[in-house]
């Protein structure tokens, strides 16, 4: 089943088919359910979507950006000291919290930034959590001289206050949302209705691989650079594929990006952690799989968490990136076809994975990445020694600092 | 397009339900006037308030009432029905209670009735059970907001078997080809979105209205009901010059939330009434 590794990570301009059929569908999910209204931008994006990926100088344009812009490619790092400690299979991490801005979510946003600019639009409209896909946008429509007005609900304004500022200073309007549970959920719907509202002149910088078509299939492939990379990178350091490659799953954007390197690879397992916040209880995490149902959310059919009335249900996690109520579309039918796995690991798990991936290796990992790493400390040591896993670190910590300081008791002064 | 009267054989509502919502179009136009079609959200302030505002407006001259299905997640709705839709689900207001209101409704008035809501409370219920629901509540339609016709083939079906009529909307956005196949999916009636943006009352009607519904008649005999923005007595006569109903939402869920938190719950039915009249000019 192997097929050859591209010959360099992040440029790779042959286009690959889509990986939806061409109403959007993953298997039984993906799709587009939204108002009339968005239907005609939906329609251009596609289009301009579909063209801009076979041309050859825009893909030229995004791989220098990637490479001399973002920082790609990103590193793959073998973590000595954890697979000294922890035995079992040799554990890689996929360093894209080395990316500018720190996170994954740049790769995405450069790709769509350039398409806004190809169709003509002036203003970016996006939707942020944790912040880092809000401050990749606010960055790169810095970069292409674009307005940037971007939707952030008020409780993860406060709870990444940082990340306010920083888009701020890149020039972003930052505007707080009021509404519901006050997080990711309902700055989409916001930004949503933003853009209803303003179609022509502005483009929705969707941050994950969620949404209506074109979004799951779009941003799954503006990410697909980092499972490029990381399986031509591992061919490199271990001469053989992976045995198991984990990645933390909100929407699923770091997780479909680098799943998507090794689908076509049988024997690597893909596994993709949700949040299981602070219990199994519906509202007390964010693990659409172990916890939810089909459903409609935001454009797209996938599993949802949702209340017996279909009403769209609270969800909780110590980090805001996976604090959501909807999986993206492509991973139902992964899971569906059982070609991935999902588990769900808590608040605790992924506090006590910072801790130790800052004090055994020096990385101090995004609270949504340290869900992966926390997952990853429990499968290593089931693997044989001869095996590898990569776990992708999808961002750096730095902003969730005031939370882990808080959690982990960091702060004060010694007494 | 005539729909299927058997299925209501059994109904309460078969009479006014099997002919779906084209006798109030009729009807109107008889009258020489638009079609009035006031949307409240269901459970604002309460279910028994807003049975009294249905039957009030009917009372007052509404031809088909748009009663909303309240959802956690109103992409297309602005801040006014946003707050109404919070109102009714910190009730606790399920699809489940506004079947039984519209059931209510029904059985006290021959007013039309079309649910209106987001696809996700009626795809959890399960197409065929929501349809059956539906008749059985005696109402003449649905409108799912975030349901094109490209995703609706299943729900079209169950709607079909129960004699119910799908209502599309048609956007000014949409291109040529698209409102041929929203006004070949639709029965009853199109709903004509008279701007891009979410509910909420404008001061004008926007110039590209008159339009829209112009580029939609070249694909339909149907009606043309048009709705978004509009709040005014002038801007119903307005639109009946050319469209064959008015939509009125935001502006009356704002006068009866007004009288509510003046008066109480009981001001909701005099104030709702009240404010139709207005618009009749």
């Amino acid at each position: 089943m192997a097929r050859s590794p591209q010959s360099s990570g992040s440029a790779s301009p042959a286009p690959a088919p889509v990986a939806c059929s061409p109403q959007g569908r993953f298997g039984l999910y993906g799709g587009r359910y939204v108002p009339e209204t968005l239907v005609a931008p939906l329609e251009e994006l596609t289009a301009a979507w579909l063209t801009a990926r076979s041309d050859p100088a825009f893909q030229a344009e995004l791989a220098d950006l990637l490479a001399n812009y973002a920082g790609r490619p990103t590193p793959l790092y073998f973590a000595r000291r954890w697979t000294q400690q922890a035995g079992g299979a040799r554990v890689y991490l996929k360093r894209e919290d080395l990316l500018h801005t720190g996170a994954h979510k740049i790769n995405n946003c450069l790709g769509q930034a350039l398409l806004a600019r190809r169709m003509g639009k002036q203003r970016l409209i996006a939707e942020t959590g944790a912040g880092q896909h809000g401050v990749a946008t606010a960055t790169v429509a810095a970069l292409l001289g674009l307005e940037c007005v971007v939707y952030m609900g008020r409780e993860d304004m406060a709870r990444q206050a940082l990340n306010v500022a920083r888009m701020r200073l890149l020039g972003a309007e930052v505007r707080g949302v009021a509404a519901g549970s006050q997080t990711l959920k309902d700055a989409i719907n916001e930004a949503m209705r933003d853009w209803v509202a303003d179609c022509e002149r502005s483009h929705y910088l969707l941050g994950s691989a969620l949404g209506p078509h074109p979004y799951p299939a779009m941003v799954r492939e503006f990410h697909a650079c980092i499972g490029r990379e990381a399986r031509t990178q591992i061919l490199q350091a271990e001469g053989r594929l992976p045995a198991e490659v984990i990645a933390c799953v909100g929407g699923g954007s770091n997780a479909i990006g680098i799943f998507s390197g090794f689908l076509a690879d049988a024997g690597v397992r893909l596994t993709g952690v949700e949040a299981g916040g602070r219990g199994p209880q519906l509202g007390e995490h964010a693990a659409r799989f172990a916890g939810g149902s089909p459903g409609v959310l935001q454009g797209t059919f996938s599993y949802i968490l949702q209340d017996p009335a279909g009403q769209i249900a609270a969800t909780h996690s110590v980090s805001a990136g996976l604090d959501y109520a909807a999986i993206g579309p492509e991973h139902a039918a992964l899971r569906d076809e059982g070609r991935a796995e999902y588990v769900a690991c808590g608040d605790a798990d992924a506090l006590a994975a910072c801790r130790f991936l800052a004090a055994t290796e020096g990385i101090i990992p995004a609270l949504e990445s340290a869900h992966a790493v926390a997952e990853a400390r429990r499968r290593a040591p089931r693997h044989g020694a001869d095996a590898a896993i990569i776990v992708n670190i999808s961002g750096r910590g730095d902003k969730d600092m005031e939370i882990l300081s808080r959690e982990l008791g960091l702060g004060g002064a010694a007494d | 397009m005539p729909s299927d009267s058997r299925a209501h054989s059994s109904s309460p509502a078969a009479t006014s339900a099997g002919a779906g919502f084209a006798p109030f179009f009729a009807r109107a136009r008889a009258a020489g006037r638009t079609a009035l079609i006031p949307y409240i959200t269901a459970g604002d302030p309460t279910l028994e308030a807003s049975r009294e505002i249905a039957l009030a407006l009917a009372e007052a001259g509404a031809d088909i009432i748009e009663l909303g299905v309240p959802f956690s997640d109103p992409v297309a709705d602005g801040p006014v029905i946003q707050r109404a839709s919070e109102r009714a689900l910190r009730q606790g207001v399920t699809l489940e209670h506004v079947l039984a209101l519209a059931a209510e409704i029904r059985r006290r008035s021959p007013v039309g009735l079309l649910l209106f809501g987001y696809v996700n409370p009626f795809l959890r219920l399960g197409w065929a059970r929501f349809a059956q629901a539906a008749a059985a509540a005696g109402v003449q339609g649905v409108l799912a907001t975030d349901l094109i016709p490209e995703e609706a083939a299943e729900y079209r079906q169950a709607l079909a078997e129960r004699g119910l009529e799908p209502v599309f909307l048609a956007a000014p956005t949409s291109p040529e080809a698209r409102l041929a196949a929203i006004a070949a999916a639709s029965r009853g009636f199109l709903y004509a979105v008279s701007r891009t943006g979410v509910t909420g009352a404008r001061e004008q009607v926007p110039p590209g209205a008159r339009d829209l519904v112009a580029r939609i008649r070249r694909h339909t005999t149907l009606p043309i009901a048009l709705g978004f923005g509009l709040s005014t007595a002038a801007q119903v006569e307005e639109v009946g010059r050319f469209a064959d109903g008015a939509v009125v939402g935001t502006a009356l869920v704002a006068a009866v939330h007004a009288a509510v938190q003046r008066d109480g719950p009981g001001a909701a039915a005099p104030a709702a009434a009240s404010f139709l009249r207005t618009l009749r000019g």
